[in-house]
């Protein structure tokens, strides 16, 4: 079973307690009414699906309740950070330092 | 004049009681509960009006008198108190800085104890339930089987597992059939 890092919890979890809840870092518009139905769609339903590094949010359902933040590589699985929600994404550097 | 009505408390598993060489597992007695949003000023006010200081650290409890506050996420506690079982804990305060709302009835527990205790709990739940893991005190929100459910560790050996009424017949029985395999 995996373990997720909770940074609420400050503590190494069970995926069990875990769910899904999309890409994060999705910027929503201030200005909704001025979008083309392109962008609209763009912003709204497309998301990435890189295999490799992707940022999502997760929510730790079953335990603080808190959602956050993870650098999850989706061929190998593994969590690469998790951080609180709210805070900054990581910079390519970041990244690239995670995966060294 | 109408007639008062006077409700009847029903527990769902009351006087529920299971035990073999390993373990032992009872329903608890009925309970007052509250569950309580706040912030740290929030759950100082509160603390105050139940004379219960809240921990405010994760996972941390404290205990007076029959009360018990848990800490379960950075701004939710969940407060038990098994003496005065009918009375609510939420205080008539006008000026609230913080949301409390009474669950007594949502909830039923469970007292796991003896040394088959973590082994039982361990069979459908997913956490380290080891001593140096889950030290004597602390408690959390977990899973057990399917079910959410808040665990507390009440001594070396006992555990106080907090589920709602409705997973109450399920988890009972996920209990026993884990007792079985704790004792083996």
């Amino acid at each position: 079973m995996l373990l997720i890092h909770c940074p609420y919890c400050e503590d190494d979890r069970p995926e069990l307690e875990f769910s899904h809840a999309g890409q994060a870092h999705i910027v929503r518009p201030t200005d909704m009414d001025g979008l083309s139905d392109e962008e609209f769609e763009a912003m709204f339903f497309i998301r990435d699906n890189p295999k490799g590094i992707i940022l999502e949010r997760w929510r730790h359902s079953m335990g603080c309740g808190r959602f956050l933040n993870a650098v999850r590589h989706t061929v190998t699985d593994k969590f690469l950070k998790t951080y609180k929600a709210g805070q900054p994404r990581p910079t390519d550097k970041d990244i690239e330092d995670l995966l060294k | 004049m109408a007639d008062s009505i006077t409700a009847e408390r029903r527990e769902i598993v009351a006087g529920f009681k299971f035990a073999n060489n390993a373990v032992s597992i009872e329903a608890a007695p009925a309970a007052s509960r509250t569950n309580l949003r706040a912030t740290t000023a929030g759950a100082k006010s509160f603390g105050k009006s139940i004379s219960l200081e809240l921990p405010t650290i994760m996972h941390e409890t404290a205990s007076k008198a029959g009360r018990h506050a848990l800490k379960l996420g950075p701004d939710e506690w969940l407060l038990i108190d098994t003496k005065n079982i009918n009375d609510s804990m939420v205080p008539r305060l006008a000026n609230k800085n913080f949301s409390a709302v009474d669950i007594s009835h949502r909830n039923c527990a469970f007292v796991i104890s003896g040394a088959g205790a973590a082994n039982t709990l361990n069979t459908a739940c997913p956490r380290d339930l080891s001593l140096a893991a889950f030290p004597v005190g602390t408690c959390s929100r977990t899973l057990f089987g399917k079910a959410e459910v808040v665990l507390y560790r009440t001594a070396k050996d006992t555990f106080r597992l907090e589920c709602w009424r409705t997973f109450a017949t399920y988890v009972r029985d996920y209990l026993m059939d884990g007792a079985k395999d704790a004792h083996i």
